[in-house]
């Protein structure tokens, strides 16, 4: 055990690739099949008929295999480092008793492979499929879980990897239902690969630092895809987030990562792709937003780089609700927009340009891809509809592109500074 | 109402202008379609386009139509048909030449462009259903102007107004009342006075498939339910029948009594 | 043939006819006179349908014929300006004609008659006036019905066609057809009507024979006797 504690040091960890973790896992796990451990078997007509059975006989380092079936079980506590593996998804139902149906306080433990249903609702207690608490270096993969509470409690843990997991929800109130993956207190997570849908928020993270959340689905929830709070130093890519009742929500959390996602189709009054309030240096590249009722709502918002994202058919691609200063939005598309900018002050501290805005309707006589004349991107209609939202029902009528057309020509209400000056004649790297 | 019908086609089809109306949206199609490749900012164009222009068409269609065959219309009244079919065959030859200009001249670069293996097939289909609605309200929007207006430039003059008013003014107005009342639940106002034109009408519609992101964002229940479902769809299509509806009932109402 | 009772029409504040009673018989050119603005389009007008009165009633072969259509079919009428759908060659527009009427037509004599035969596949805006005036005569005349209401009929026609005219004019009244014709020359009126029925301020102010007229007025030229009933 000793010789494995350097390779697993919260120093090398973050720097080692997943699939090196895994494969030190399984390294680890031959190993301790060779050395004096012991592996239990749990099925309905084997010695052992419990799963909570198996783990009072298990030691350290000992591996259960849990054979197909169905096993009445809640309360399972795990206070060992061993190894729980279902074979062929046995389903774990807790009979919508409201209590979590593992609840775990351990290191180096893995679980793998179940199918957990029925966990029962809680006004008052956290209930969830798998609860872990104070543990550290530890997998929970491919398991399956239907109409539960909440999906995954985490609660100050450190080196955990969830991966290929998948919650369905069952489209429940906002009150009467929990979160996918709830994660508190935790440091280098790794969530990934998995897919949630019909919780209360797909994936929440609260004082979560140093973590990685990446291939995630996220779709179908009732209120955010992911929920990001005081949360710093975390990085996100390659998720999808789809119709969720208000998109992603990252607030109150510093030196964020964002890149390589997809928001799309979060429709509604208060639905974002992304929502973003307090949010300092952070960097948002290469996500894609498309079809959001606002592509990303920023409040409050200091020194962002937006680069190389595409906001496409949003009702708002982005829309600014409270003081933000010093963010750099540069080679970014804008197509199709019933809005690309909201803004809600006259003064303007940020600065957009070498963007693509298919609304430009400017030239290129010297033929360097940049327009000559700047863009303004602010429409005076965004400023009335900011005012007197009813007014939306005028939305692309002539009327309303002949107001605008005199607000291009002579700017009253919209920030004179706020322009583009090198828009860019063709899309970036065009989808 | 065939005969006079098939005669106005007939009359109309080698007309000059229903070729410049046809090649107009053909040079159209394909300059948004070909020059910038983007077909989302074609579709969005054209829905501008279509919204303006066609009843602006239908109405002048319609008004220099009438008087310019009104001699003719005399000798056919004199003629063994109902009065009524005599109107309504020129109605609808009119409605109907003007609405296979917009649909062959739009239809025949979509069709080059590979519209029928794109997803934007629904959008344009949209399009030119909501200009075949415009088409047949508006002329018979300008049959009745010039049916009450003996004088044929007073009846240009209404016929043009009529146009600005709703594409333009109504809007104006629209827009002023709602800044105004802003302190009142505004949702049910904006959704009936949308429904007072049919031009208005026309972009709800086809804004339901373009910009849905965006209205949904607006708050009021009412919108939602409106917006969010297909009743909007589906009441707007309603609408739209009865503006066409409507002013066909009043044309025949006033051929009752209208002296030629 | 024709029976009007107590005909009121008013445009606006302008009452042009006033009580106007009027019975034709059966045969015979009728030629409807009277100063500029006294009724008589618009009396022709109620006739055909295409003037609704204020009151009274019209009665053709004893049947009432307001806000009906079908009657028509048995009624040929000549409009005052011959204006036609300009992008229809005449052929065309006589064919139409025709389809519109399902009644036997014999056009043909009549487009030699007038001599239209070069223009039949010329398009009608290239006709002259006079030439579209012909065309609007053999539309006119190429039906059998009982009655013929013609308006200005000798308007832009060359002394030739007039001459025609009025013998095809005499050929329908021999054959038994009720003629009504307004016009401004008074020799038409003279050579071809039997009966002259004058109006003034919406009402029949004179019916009768041409030498009933003559002798009323005691004067020898109808041009003179017409103009003794204006004053």
């Amino acid at each position: 055990m000793n010789a494995f504690i350097p390779i697993f040091s919260p120093k090398n960890f973050i720097k080692n690739e997943v699939k090196l973790f895994l494969i030190f896992l399984l390294f680890l796990l031959t190993i301790q099949i060779n050395s004096q451990t012991k592996t239990i078997q749990v099925c309905t007509t084997c010695d052992v008929k419990t799963i909570k059975k198996a783990i009072t006989l298990a030691n350290d380092r000992d591996t259960i295999f849990v054979k197909k079936g169905i096993y009445k079980e809640t309360k399972i506590y795990i206070n060992k480092g061993i190894h729980l593996i279902g074979e062929d998804f046995p389903v774990i139902d807790a009979e919508n008793k409201t209590d979590s149906v593992f609840a775990i306080k351990a290191d180096n433990f893995s679980i793998s492979g179940f199918k957990i249903k029925n966990v029962g609702m809680s006004y008052t207690k956290e209930i969830a499929g798998i609860f872990v608490s104070h543990s550290n270096n530890f997998v929970i993969k491919n398991n399956r879980m239907e109409n539960v509470f909440y999906g995954f409690i985490l609660q100050r843990t450190k080196y955990g990897l969830l991966s290929n997991n998948k919650i369905i929800g069952e489209f429940k109130t906002e009150a009467t239902s929990g979160n996918g993956f709830h994660l508190w207190k935790c440091e280098n997570m790794r969530i990934e690969k998995n897919i949630v849908s019909g919780m209360r928020d797909g994936i929440y993270l609260e004082f979560v630092t140093n973590s990685h959340i990446s291939n995630n689905t996220s779709a179908n929830n009732i209120r955010y895809g992911l929920h990001f709070m005081f949360s710093h130093k975390n990085e996100y890519h390659h998720n999808e987030f789809k119709k969720n009742g208000a998109g992603v929500a990252v607030m109150f959390s510093k030196f964020i990562k964002m890149h390589h996602n997809t928001f799309h189709y979060n429709w509604g009054t208060a639905s974002y792709g992304l929502l973003l309030k307090e949010i300092n240096d952070a960097e948002i590249v290469d996500n894609i937003f498309e079809q959001n009722t606002i592509g990303i709502n920023i409040d409050g918002c200091n020194r962002i780089n937006y680069k190389n994202n595409h906001f496409i058919r949003n009702g708002w691609a982005l829309k600014f609700t409270g003081g933000c200063y010093t963010n750099i939005f540069e080679y970014n598309n804008f197509m199709h927009n019933a809005f690309d900018l909201s803004y809600n002050s006259r003064l303007n501290d940020n600065k957009f340009e070498a963007n693509y805005w298919s609304e430009y309707n400017g030239y290129d006589i010297d033929k360097n891809g940049i327009g000559d004349i700047a863009h303004r991107p602010v429409k005076l209609f965004s400023y009335v509809v900011n005012k007197t939202p009813e007014t939306l029902v005028l939305l692309r009528s002539l009327f309303v592109d002949i107001i605008n057309f005199s607000e291009k020509v002579s700017p009253v209400f919209t920030p004179n500074n706020l322009k583009d000056n090198k828009p860019l004649m063709k899309p970036i790297n065009p989808l | 109402m065939l005969k006079i019908l098939k005669y106005s086609i007939f009359d109309l089809l080698r007309s000059r202008w229903s070729y410049v109306y046809f090649f107009f949206y053909l040079s159209l199609g394909f300059v948004l379609l070909f020059l910038n490749s983007d077909i989302n900012k074609a579709i969005i164009t054209l829905m501008n386009i279509i919204i303006v222009l066609t009843p602006l068409i239908g109405t002048i269609f319609g008004v220099m139509y009438y008087y310019n065959s009104k001699e003719f219309t005399e000798l056919l009244l004199a003629q063994p048909i109902k009065r009524s079919k005599i109107f309504m065959g020129q109605y609808l030859g009119i409605a109907l030449s003007l609405t296979l200009s917009l649909f062959i001249g739009l239809g025949i670069p979509f069709v080059f462009y590979g519209l029928f293996k794109s997803a934007a097939i629904f959008d344009f289909s949209l399009l030119i259903l909501v200009g075949i609605f415009l088409n047949f309200i508006f002329v018979a929007l300008a049959y009745n102007i010039a049916l009450s207006t003996e004088n044929k430039i007073k009846g240009f003059g209404y016929a043009i107004l009529m146009w600005l008013f709703l594409a333009v003014i109504y809007d104006g107005f629209f827009m002023i009342s709602l800044i105004l009342f802003n302190a009142y639940p505004l949702d049910k106002f904006s959704l009936v006075a949308t429904m007072f034109n049919p031009i208005d009408l026309s972009r709800i519609l086809i804004l339901l498939k373009l910009d849905i992101s965006a209205l949904l964002g607006y708050t009021g229940a009412v919108f939602k339910d409106f917006f969010g479902t297909a009743i909007g769809f589906i009441f707007s299509i309603l609408i739209l029948f009865l503006w066409v509806f409507i002013p066909v009932l009043r044309m025949k109402f006033k051929l009752k009594m209208k002296d030629f | 043939m024709i029976q009007i009772k107590n005909l009121h029409k008013k445009f606006g504040r302008l009452t042009v006819l006033d009580g106007l009673d009027l019975e034709i018989d059966k045969g015979g050119v009728f030629a409807i006179l009277g100063p500029n603005g006294s009724g008589k389009t618009t009396l022709i007008k109620c006739l055909l349908g295409m003037v609704i009165p204020n009151k009274g009633s019209i009665f053709i072969d004893n049947q009432s014929i307001l806000k009906k259509w079908n009657y028509r079919n048995n009624l040929n009428y000549l409009p005052q300006i011959a204006n036609f759908p300009t992008n229809l060659s005449v052929k065309e527009l006589i064919n139409m004609v025709k389809n519109l009427r399902p009644k036997k037509a014999n056009e043909k004599e009549l487009i030699g008659l007038f001599g239209l035969k070069p223009f039949l596949n010329k398009k009608l805006r290239n006709l002259s006036g006079g030439t579209k005036q012909k065309v609007n005569l053999v539309l006119t005349f190429m039906f059998d019905s009982e009655l013929i209401i013609l308006d200005e009929p000798t308007t832009g026609l060359d002394p030739i066609a007039l001459i025609h005219l009025k013998k095809q004019i005499q050929k329908e009244k021999e054959n038994g057809k009720t003629i009504l014709i307004t016009t401004h020359i008074m020799s038409v009126v003279d050579e071809i009507a039997d009966e002259i029925v004058f109006l003034l301020d919406g009402k029949i102010y004179f019916k009768g024979s041409v030498d009933a007229l003559k002798k009323q007025t005691k004067q020898n030229n109808l041009e003179h006797a017409i103009a003794e009933l204006m004053m």
